[in-house]
């Protein structure tokens, strides 16, 4: 029971440093709270959704499609949105309020397009796609359905998750440390003044930045049918919330930090759920709470924080 | 006794409010609408307190609203206690949540903001667990019928609203409004100057707090039945921020002008259409911060007038 818990846990947390990943790299690079992140993870899960149900694609081929198509959508927006609130009184504050009120708009869109009503992909999916990919590989041969993992058995759906989750990390962390925009990247994270003045365009880089950020949510709400439970359009405060535990008790700007905080989030949240399930749902508050007062900078974090 | 600025904020803007909002009952019919108003007016202030003095944004403020609802309730339902009795224990109850997240001001900006709106989830998660059904009668809802007495409670409302608007005409002319003032324009500058910073924090924060907890509490004595999700209910939080901002923060006249246009908007458009009307919010909220971030008033102060 608490091995079966303690991976599954891990699995979740994987899947939860994707979910927070975005958002760690948006407020990195521009200090602004994009409180529509979880929007995006919402809007990422009906493109899983709704090309499953009217072709059959299978979620995972989703997942290139999702990212170009919300790099094309974060891009533009981008240059719409932040260039006029960095140059505002008190951007940090303020963004909260704009991204607020985007969150409204999509949420609203959604639920215009869309509907209200709950929808859900079934979780085999994910499992063929597993064994589709093993089977490839000569001399291995795998059933579609549920997983073995020293002895216990997980759904597919969840290991799926778990590895992209952390392949997606793998490249995020490739781009920021082996690549030159993504240096470029961490000199705007380091001092924005500074990075401009050293003649870096730092409207570039973060627009770059902001569109993957908000693509890196919307391939988490690829897997959030499997991962969080049905749809609805009104799905993304609560993912919001979620990335913000998860990056807090990570730590900024550093992916490995967001990882850290994903499996510490998602090993707690599985051993509420196992042991004491009434009281599970408070967890991603009180974490975020105790985290923020008793080490504000993060588990692996140096900037300090406090007022 | 009381500055001329004083005088001049309570004459043109609180008497005024208070005198409206008491005689409309005898002409509209719809006093929950009016009553609603009242609500909003007082919460816009509450928000006002805290983000136009001391440049917190509470963004999870509704928890000091359901704290208050559900002090006056259990003050109620299980001490017995007398409306108005209860009515303290509202106050009481805020002040003692405000108390439990004073270390909240320690972080700043965003991380208070995002820890505040966690905590007003934490509560609401707590209150409505079913193993506190005994206390908080957990997800099923509290009912009040037998201190229903709409009329009152529209009476005490109206105190609370003109006690709120005293304090912010109060918080506007006096130097513990202009020592806040000072700690959010630069809080080491401040703290030099002599300004005991976080006792003067602490009192604004706990106000605010308390401008809630009654509100919270006279809300529950007027609609008298309600679930946790609706004292809890983030457009709580939302709409009172975004009526102090869309009005103008720190003064006394902005966040009313919000809530009567923004208010006024949601009734005529929101009820028929609630989608349609969550669009256009949200597009207002944008170009709020985006073509207007110091809110409707900045526009008369642009032109060197003194808004109330």
């Amino acid at each position: 029971m608490l091995a079966y818990t303690l991976f599954a846990g891990i699995l979740f947390g994987l899947y939860f440093s994707l979910v927070g990943l975005g958002l760690n790299l948006v407020f990195g690079v521009m200090r602004i709270v994009n409180l529509a992140h979880g929007d995006f993870l919402m809007l990422g899960a009906y493109l899983a959704f709704w090309l499953y149900t009217l072709s059959e694609v299978n979620p995972v081929a989703v997942i290139p499609l999702a990212f170009a198509l919300f790099v094309l959508i974060g891009l533009p927006l981008y240059y719409i949105l932040v260039p006029r609130l960095l140059a505002a009184n008190d951007p940090e504050m303020l963004s909260i309020i704009l991204f607020f009120g985007l969150s409204q708009v999509i949420e609203a869109l959604a639920g215009i397009v869309f509907g209200r009503s709950e929808r859900s992909i079934p979780g085999g999916e994910l499992g063929r796609a597993l064994a589709g990919f093993v089977n490839l590989f000569p001399g291995a041969k795998m059933e579609s359905g549920p997983v073995e993992i020293f002895g216990q058995t997980f759904p597919a759906a969840w290991v799926v998750a778990g590895l992209a989750s952390l392949l997606a990390v793998l490249c995020l962390y490739v781009y920021l440390y082996r690549t030159r925009l993504g240096a470029l990247t961490r000199a705007v994270m380091a001092d924005r003044e500074e990075a401009l003045s050293t003649g870096i365009d730092t409207h570039r880089v973060s627009a770059i930045a902001f569109a993957i950020g908000i693509a890196l949510a919307a391939i988490g709400g690829v897997f959030a049918p499997f991962m969080l439970g049905s749809i609805t359009p009104a799905m993304g405060v609560e993912a919001t919330v979620t990335s913000f535990a998860v990056i807090v008790i990570g730590s900024l700007g550093n992916p490995l930090g967001t990882v850290l905080g994903g499996i510490v989030y998602g090993v707690s949240y599985m051993l509420m759920q196992s042991y004491l399930s009434s009281w599970a749902n408070l967890l991603p508050y009180l974490l975020l709470i105790a985290i923020l007062l008793v080490r504000p900078s993060g588990l692996l974090g140096r900037q300090v924080r406090l007022a | 006794m009381f500055s001329a600025r004083f005088l001049r904020d309570a004459a043109l803007v609180v008497v005024p409010v208070v005198a409206i909002m008491a005689v409309l009952p005898s002409f509209y019919s719809n006093h929950l609408l009016l009553f609603n108003f009242v609500v909003f007016l007082t919460l816009a202030q509450g928000v006002n307190i805290l983000y136009g003095f001391t440049g917190y944004l509470p963004f999870g403020y509704v928890g000091f609203f359901g704290a208050g609802a559900y002090g006056f309730s259990v003050a109620v339902l299980h001490l017995k206690a007398p409306p108005l009795a209860a009515l303290v224990a509202a106050g009481a109850a805020a002040c003692a949540l405000g108390l439990v997240l004073a270390p909240l001001l320690r972080l700043s900006g965003a991380y208070f903001s995002i820890a505040n709106l966690a905590a007003s989830l934490a509560v609401l998660q707590i209150i409505s667990n079913p193993n506190l059904e005994d206390i908080t009668r957990g997800p099923y809802g509290i009912s009040l019928s037998g201190v229903f007495n709409p009329t009152l409670a529209y009476g005490m409302a109206l105190a609370v609203l003109a006690a709120t608007l005293l304090f912010v005409a109060y918080l506007r002319s006096s130097n513990f409004g202009l020592a806040l003032q000072a700690i959010r324009e630069n809080l080491f500058s401040a703290s030099m100057a002599g300004i005991d910073v976080v006792r003067a924090r602490m009192i604004a924060w706990l106000a605010c707090a308390l401008v809630a907890g009654f509100t919270g509490g006279v809300f529950a004595w007027y609609v008298s039945v309600f679930f946790p999700e609706t004292v809890f209910g983030a457009e709580f939080s939302i709409f009172a921020i975004v009526f102090a901002l869309f009005g103008g923060t720190s003064t006394l006249l902005g966040p009313i002008v919000g809530v009567v246009i923004l208010y006024g908007v949601y009734n005529v458009i929101g009820v028929s259409a609630p989608q349609y009307f969550q669009l256009i919010y949200g597009f207002l909220i944008m170009a709020l911060v985006l073509f207007l971030p110091n809110g409707l008033t900045s526009l008369l102060q642009r032109r060197g007038i003194d808004v109330p």
